[in-house]
Parts: structure tokens; C-alpha cells; sequence
């Protein structure tokens, strides 16, 4: 039977769908150097997409105790991130709910995507926890979270 | 705001805030640093003192070495993320103790963390002097 879609059409249609496939990932937004130097000392630098513009206001405004540790800014730098970061916020599949402490790591979209990771593989001393996306995702400092990248440590 | 709006802001800030890193900058060494918390402090800084004080708990949950590791020439890890942290001593990684505004910003937070207070200076003293005896 000969396809209604021709060829030409059919295949660059499903190599888009593939790439959106793909790019389910936190997307690539390039990350400013102070946000970068501030906000990647203590854990890596997370993809701003992840959380909305209230959970990242919420995030801002308790730096002074950011989960029990004193992470708080000097006037400008707070300035400056928070205002890119309210340009930066995700929203939708993958930041459309408002998750406990703020934390990515709680998100609908977060547990979805890392459900398939065993419990063992979350208390291992490599990964200690679930905010270390380095000791699984190996450019994870650079924002890459590349599926083909992923690397459980035994 | 449209969504390449959305990108061009985000766009711009990302460029003034890495402006903003660059010329935030300003230089100094381990000695100098130390030299200065000792005079405020009027004491002779104690290398000994600096690393009972690394190694011991203030009073909260966390030591320095917590994060930093006991003998921090190496790496550390960091309490709650596990996050690597780069070795602190100067002696092991040059990029340490060369910018006075980093250094205390992250005095005032970590001592915070550490001893639910500042640090003194003649505490920040002690604690540059022991590190700056480590060697690689």
C-alpha cells in the first residue's frame, strides 16, 4: 500500500518529533557567570527553567537560610539574578506546579523524569543526593543533561 | 512579553551580569589578607588555634571540615549536596584567598552555618594562618 505521506515529508516530520523527544531535558539557557559563581558553589548551577517565577522569588527571598545554610547575597548580585531569573523561569510540563521547599528536585516533572532510577542508586556515597546532578549527569555543571549522557554510579 | 522578548531580556542580563562579575574583581594575595585580619585582630595569628577551630564543631551541626575536609589540600565534598568542593589551602589551589570580597562573603556565611555568628578576625587570622602551612 503506498503511504498517503510521501517520504519527503513523513521523515523530516518524525526526525522533528525525535529531536523534541530528545530535548525533554532542562533546555539549554546559557547561564550568566555570577549566577554561576553564586548559585554553583554549594550545588551545581540549576537550569532556570525548572522552577516557575514564584518558586525562584520564593527561592530569592530566603537566601539567608536556603535549606538550613546561610546562602544569602549582597544587595546587587541578589539584583541581578533575581531579575534573570524571573526572565529565565520555566512554566508548563515542566515548572507548572509550585513543588515543597521549592525544590526541583520535588517537582511532578523531576519524579517523572527520574523514576526509573532505583532507591539504591540515590543513597549510593557517589550521589548522596538527589540535588547532586553531577554524580549522574557528567556535564550537568555546564546545564547539559543529555539522556545519552547519564552515568549511575555503582 | 513575547516569548523572543522573553529571550532577548534574558539574553541581555545574562551579558550585564557577567560584566558585572568581571569587573567586580579585585585582587590580593594569602599574605596580604592575612597580614590584615591580624592587625585588626592585635594578635599574632596561630596556625595551631586556626586548625582546632577548622576541625571542631561551634556549637551547630557543621564544622569547616565538614564541607572542606580535615585536611583541606584536597577536595572536599560538600554536607548536604555532596557537591565537590575545590581544595581551600592556597598552598593546593592558587585561586584561593586572592579576592578580599569573596573571601568575606563566604567568612560571614560559612562561620554563620558553622558557629551561628561572624568570625572574628583574629579567628579568620588563625584559620589563614593553619592553611597556609598545609602543604600539597
Amino acid at each position: 500500500m503506498k503511504s498517503r505521506f510521501p517520504r519527503a515529508v513523513l521523515l523530516p516530520a518524525l526526525l522533528a518529533l525525535a529531536g523534541a523527544a530528545l530535548a525533554d531535558g532542562p533546555a539549554r539557557t546559557p547561564l550568566p557567570s555570577l549566577y554561576r559563581d553564586e548559585c554553583g558553589s554549594c550545588h551545581v548551577p540549576f537550569p532556570p527553567g525548572l522552577l516557575n517565577a514564584g518558586s525562584w522569588q520564593r527561592v530569592m527571598d530566603g537566601l539567608a537560610r536556603h535549606h538550613g545554610v546561610d546562602a544569602s547575597l549582597d544587595a546587587a548580585s541578589a539584583a541581578q539574578i533575581g531579575a534573570w531569573l524571573q526572565a529565565s523561569a520555566g512554566s508548563g510540563r515542566r515548572a507548572g506546579d509550585n513543588p515543597p521547599e521549592n525544590r526541583i528536585t520535588r517537582s511532578a516533572w523531576f519524579v517523572r523524569k527520574h523514576d526509573e532510577v532505583p532507591a539504591s542508586a540515590w543513597q549510593g556515597p557517589a550521589v548522596k543526593s538527589a540535588a547532586n546532578c553531577i554524580a549522574c549527569h557528567p556535564r550537568a555543571d555546564q546545564g547539559a543533561y543529555d539522556e545519552h549522557d547519564i552515568r549511575i554510579p555503582r | 512579553m513575547n516569548s523572543l522578548g522573553t529571550t532577548l531580556a534574558a539574553a541581555t542580563l545574562a551579558g550585564l551580569l557577567t560584566c558585572a562579575a568581571a569587573f567586580a574583581a579585585t585582587t590580593s594575595s594569602p599574605g596580604e589578607l592575612l597580614a590584615g585580619y591580624a592587625g585588626a585582630a592585635g594578635l599574632q595569628p596561630s596556625a595551631p588555634r586556626g586548625q582546632q577551630f577548622f576541625n571542631t564543631r561551634q556549637g551547630r551541626d557543621w564544622s569547616c571540615a565538614s564541607c572542606h575536609g580535615a585536611t583541606p589540600i584536597q577536595a572536599g565534598r560538600h554536607a548536604s549536596t555532596g557537591k565537590t568542593i575545590e581544595a581551600l589551602a592556597p598552598t593546593a589551589n592558587p585561586a584561593r584567598f586572592t579576592d578580599p570580597a569573596k573571601v568575606e562573603k563566604w567568612f560571614r556565611r560559612n562561620c554563620n552555618d558553622v558557629a551561628g555568628r561572624e568570625c572574628t578576625p583574629a579567628e579568620k587570622a588563625d584559620i589563614l594562618a593553619w592553611l597556609s602551612t598545609l602543604r600539597p
